[in-house]
């Protein structure tokens, strides 16, 4: 959770100006000289409303959740969970057998979603870094397009959804429109775009539409700490654009790219909301993400202990995942700050 | 990066693709929102025959937005700020000071990202009404729930992405703040959030954009006097998916609040990160 | 000195954070002995629609009782999660409005007052009602939990300008005619190759209306989508063979156009009757629709039955559809909650409700009244009455409708794109077969 010692060097000259207002504080009782940290319940403090509010919104609910895959929680006991027979590990055979059907669709989505995940974070992180390290040069209109880029992660995401459905229609649609009658692509014939094997793709162009703003504006600021010399002084070395972005503005956004990437893949692996508006509750076979199945097989079924008995296997997945990629890619000293 | 003949050509073809890349589905959901209905229902025409202001007048009539308009606005605002204040304390904690089980807090912040959004709906609300059966308060149908609720969602990033921040700022800084005897407390709010400004703004946006738009929590979580305007929208958009006018124009309705707002915002978040580079 | 402070910051950090919240939360409403809380599905137009035309029946309650309603109208996409979450916490409207084939499962909660002693009793006891809705409250044998408020079920609706246009004088009775009509209908209008006219339309990518079609069409054909155990049969010779005349009337007979394929809402199915891209369809209650958009070409009749005359299982039209009302067992004002089911079901109320909604009376106390002696609620009645049966009355009956209406739906974008064979048909039944054998 570090930021590289490079910007953590620009940053310091930037915010000097930002103390400078006010040079003479009034001195201090005692005059100390900085303090090691030494037992104090202050970080407690700081942390305590967080903490509170973790546990009783996130943390509370998840433990919970993670229960419900233990028990069997159906209509049957639903106005008296806190009884609801406990039942080991019978959710995670009955949901998570590879030669049932349940299972085999349980383990087919994973793949896809993993799929949809590399592709929709990948294409959305190439859109914000051609963004951000074209909008950072000095150009008329600069500052106008910044904001116009902003707008599809600024719209509510619902908003965002219905427009694409709109256009994705296949008789009437805006993208057939274009596709169809004015490119004249596909001999003619309407594709459609939210059924079958297409929704797919549909799913990942929504998807990167909304996301990719959100990489933008972290990469832009990422790359407002790169000072023009370093890129004047490769220039002058003869590097070209590519060696400059490859060696210049790449090792500069890591930091940020370390949390940006996760933060994207995470919240794309458990995307809901967009193919719930595209589809309804029942995506297309082809077009099946987890937590869509999930919601399926606990909302739809009213069989919460199956939904929970794959979200706890994700989670322990996910987990791990994180953790070494935590370990892997973010700079180490977080913890000696 | 240096502004060669082919750097400005690449420039200019990338940019105008990412524009069109914006704008269409922008143009489409403005253009469709001005046609009357009988042009919307053939197929899609790019420049309007005739352009209407009636399905923003319509729409009026049908949903109370006034209403929910005020809900979103006090949900919202409410959740943003109280989302900031908590972050800002707990990532200076964390950048900044020495403390047992600050990995295990980090780590464990993180995690609730890591599990289905969906699965917290059930679990939530039953946390909510044993909540409500010790204590009396109540969280469900109230605009207390949902901006706890909110504010929560939005905490782990907003965590994350000011620890990140306030990492970089070199402690120096504060070190000379407090030999001046202000103090930890005082160091924070006279030296980190000044120069923290672009990360604290941006957190804001991303929590203000979170709550606003959200519509599955919002959907058990209120009742009649507390409901969103994003709930208003999504009851719109299933009851009358024919009208596509008056649909569009109820979402650029929905969508204008936040997009003035943010555009108000993003001078500031756009000034303090040029802030933040050096010439 | 420096301590003090530092709890003195941290103490006022958390005290604003608190102060903050408690500022801008607090509108909860405490429901006094006098008021009870009513959840209404969605019957109108719009939200404030369904409000505005239950207010008057709402209002005559209050003055005849005393008991103020605190009314919240919720959308059907929003209901099942808020009956959900109100059963688990047990913290509920007092009276609320339910789809009925969700009344098996509902039931199984035991959130819901059985309806025997007083509540059966302020219901004027089942003889008044319809007997086909009556059977929808709950599962065979078992006390129901739930009365009928709303009647519905399917006819066939044409747009009587394109039957005129196309030289049809009389609506099919047997599928057979209906699919030759269908063809008739079926033209291309503008003189691309194309047709843009279609015989009939559908929400093909609907899973309750495909689940609906599963059901009604398997039985006509001899068939059931459960045996007399109990165990799924959907991919059983008469069901495969009801899903592959639905299926068909796209992927072989080419009378329903491919994008219908697509709609998921039932409304741009009745879209495409009124602007004449298409000529027939099933619906349930399509009227307020044609009058919202001014639409009067439309005729009705019975839906098409595969053979003429058949009675029983074989002569089903549609299933009992319709609207239940539950009192929840949690309710603090029981009493109330019983005197408001009992007077939406009264007479009077059955007539203004059912009139204003365009659905039909359950007590046929009500149907003799002239509001329901058009043609087009007469040919609903009949239906109600004598030619529909309930939708399987199971507990996993909300699961039972995702599978097939899924499978049909898929069957459906696959004849979009390509080519649907009776062995497709089969393994998609199959599948959603073992999957509710799996989950029973």
């Amino acid at each position: 959770m570090s930021h590289s010692a490079l910007d953590s060097g620009t940053a310091a000259e930037g915010s000097k100006s930002a103390i400078d207002p006010e040079p003479g504080q009034p001195q201090g009782v005692t005059g100390q000289p900085p303090r090691k940290p030494r037992r104090s319940f202050l970080p407690y403090g700081l942390i305590l409303p967080a903490a509170i509010l973790e546990i009783l919104i996130h943390i509370g609910p998840m433990l919970l959740g993670i229960w419900i895959a233990f028990i069997s929680l159906t209509q049957l006991n639903l106005t008296n969970w806190l009884n609801a027979p406990f039942v080991g590990l019978q959710n995670f055979v009955n949901g998570l057998n590879p030669e049932s059907t349940i299972g085999q669709a349980f383990f087919s989505t994973v793949g896809r979603t993993l799929g949809y995940t590399i592709l929709v974070v990948g294409f959305s992180w190439i859109l914000g870094m051609a963004g951000a390290v074209f909008l950072s040069s000095n150009f008329k209109g600069r500052a106008i397009l910044r904001t116009f880029f902003l707008v599809p992660y600024a719209l509510p995401a619902y908003v965002g959804t219905i427009a694409w459905a709109f256009m994705f229609n296949q008789r009437d649609g805006a993208v057939n429109q274009i596709l169809v009658d004015t490119f004249h692509l596909f001999g003619d014939e309407r594709p459609f775009w939210l059924l079958g094997q297409n929704s797919f793709g549909a799913m990942i162009v929504v998807n990167i539409w909304q996301l990719w703003p959100f990489a933008f504006l972290m990469l832009m600021a990422a790359l407002q700490n790169v000072p023009n010399e370093v890129y004047e002084a490769a220039a002058i070395d003869g590097a070209t654009l590519w060696q400059q972005f490859r060696t210049i503005t790449l090792p500069m956004v890591r930091p940020a790219n370390g949390v940006l990437l996760m933060v994207m893949s995470l919240w794309t692996f458990n995307q809901f909301n967009i193919p719930f508006v595209l589809f309804g509750a029942s995506s297309p076979k082809e077009a099946t993400l987890v937590s869509p199945l999930i919601y399926q097989n606990s909302f739809g079924s009213w069989n919460f202990g199956l939904g929970g008995a794959m979200s706890v296997l994700l989670l322990i997945a996910l987990f791990i995942a994180s953790v070494f990629y935590i370990r892997m890619v973010l700079p180490k000293g977080a913890d000696n700050d | 990066m240096i502004e060669t003949r082919n750097f400005r050509i690449l420039r200019n073809v990338v940019l105008t693709i990412l524009s069109l890349w914006v704008a269409i589905p922008l143009y489409v959901v403005v253009s469709t929102s001005l046609k009357p209905l009988k042009d919307v229902a053939g197929l899609f025409q790019w420049i309007p025959r005739q352009i209407t202001a009636s399905p923003y007048l319509d729409i009026w009539t049908t949903v109370p937005l006034a209403k929910y308009f005020q809900n979103s606005l006090i949900i919202t605002v409410c959740a943003t700020l109280c989302s900031v204040t908590v972050a800002v304390l707990a990532a200076y904690s964390i950048a900044r000071l020495q403390f047992k089980g600050k990995r295990a807090f980090s780590l464990t912040v993180l995690s609730t990202q890591m599990f289905p959004g969906i699965l917290f709906l059930l679990p939530l609300y039953l946390i909510f009404t044993q909540i409500r059966n010790l204590t009396g308060l109540q969280l469900q149908g109230s605009y207390l729930g949902l901006i706890i609720t909110y504010m929560t969602f939005t905490l782990p990033f907003a965590i994350w992405m000011l620890s990140g921040y306030f990492a970089s700022i070199p402690k120096e800084l504060e070190e000379a703040s407090m030999i001046d005897g202000t103090g930890r407390m005082g160091a924070l709010i006279r030296v980190i959030l000044p120069v923290a400004k672009p990360g604290i703004i941006a957190v804001a946006v991303y929590s203000f954009i979170s709550a606003w738009g959200e519509v599955l929590f919002a959907s058990v979580l209120t009742n009649e006097a507390t409901k969103t305007l994003s709930l208003g929208l999504k009851a719109y958009a299933s009851e009358s998916d024919v009208f596509w006018n008056q649909l569009m124009a109820a979402s650029v309705v929905v969508s204008l609040p936040v997009l003035i707002g943010f555009i108000l915002v993003q001078k500031h978040l756009v000034a303090g990160l040029s802030a933040g580079a050096v010439k | 000195m420096k301590n003090p402070l530092k709890v003195l910051s941290a103490l006022t950090a958390i005290a604003s954070l608190a102060l903050g919240l408690s500022a801008c939360g607090g509108s909860s409403q405490q429901a006094t002995s006098d008021t009870i809380t009513y959840w209404a599905s969605d019957q109108g137009n719009s939200l404030d629609d369904t409000a505005a035309k239950l207010k008057p029946s709402l209002d005559r309650f209050t003055e005849k009782t005393g008991v103020k309603v605190n009314l919240e109208v919720i959308s059907w996409t929003d209901l099942y999660n808020r009956i959900l979450t109100a059963v688990t916490s047990g913290d509920g409207p007092d009276v609320l409005n339910i789809g009925n084939t969700w009344a098996v499962t509902l039931q199984e909660t035991g959130a819901f007052e059985p309806v025997e002693g007083k509540l059966l009793e302020a219901v004027g006891g089942k003889d008044r009602f319809l007997k086909t809705s009556w059977s929808t409250g709950g599962a065979e044998g078992k006390t129901p939990t739930s009365v009928p408020l709303y009647g519905l079920a399917y006819n066939m609706y044409y747009n009587t300008k394109l039957f005129k246009e196309a030289g049809i004088e009389k609506a099919p009775v047997t599928w057979d005619e209906f699919v030759a009509d269908a063809k008739k209908l079926t033209k291309d209008t503008n003189g691309d190759g194309k047709p843009d006219q279609w015989g009939f339309t559908a929400a093909g990518a609907s899973v309750s209306a495909n689940s609906h079609q599963a059901f009604i069409r398997g039985l006509q054909n001899g068939g059931s989508l459960f045996d007399k155990d109990g165990k799924p049969t959907f991919d059983s010779g008469p069901q495969v063979e009801g899903v592959k005349q639905f299926i068909d009337l796209m992927a072989t007979d080419k009378v329903m156009s491919p994008s219908d394929a697509e709609i998921s809402q039932g409304s741009q199915k009745v879209d495409n009757l009124i602007n004449g891209k298409a000529a027939m369809m099933f619906d349930q209650s399509p009227l307020k629709n044609f009058d919202a958009r001014g639409f009067k070409d439309w005729g009705v009749a019975p839906m098409p039955m595969v053979s003429i005359g058949a009675t029983g299982a074989a002569g089903t039209q549609s299933h009992v559809a319709g609207i239940n009302l539950s009192v929840f067992k949690n309710s603090k004002n029981k009493d109330n909650a019983i005197k408001l089911a009992g007077f939406l079901t009264s007479d009077a109320e059955q007539v203004a409700l059912n009139k204003a909604y365009s659905s039909l009376p359950v007590v046929t106390g009500a149907s003799s009244d002239a509001a329901f002696q058009t043609a087009e609620v007469k040919a609903k009645n009949d239906a109600l009455a004598n030619h529909a049966m309930p939708m399987p009355l199971i507990a996993k009956e909300g699961q039972m409708e995702t599978l097939t209406g899924t499978a049909i739906k898929n069957l459906f974008a696959k004849a979009a794109t390509g080519t649907v064979s009776e062995a497709d048909i089969k393994s998609a039944l199959k599948d959603a077969n073992n999957q509710m054998a799996a989950a029973q």
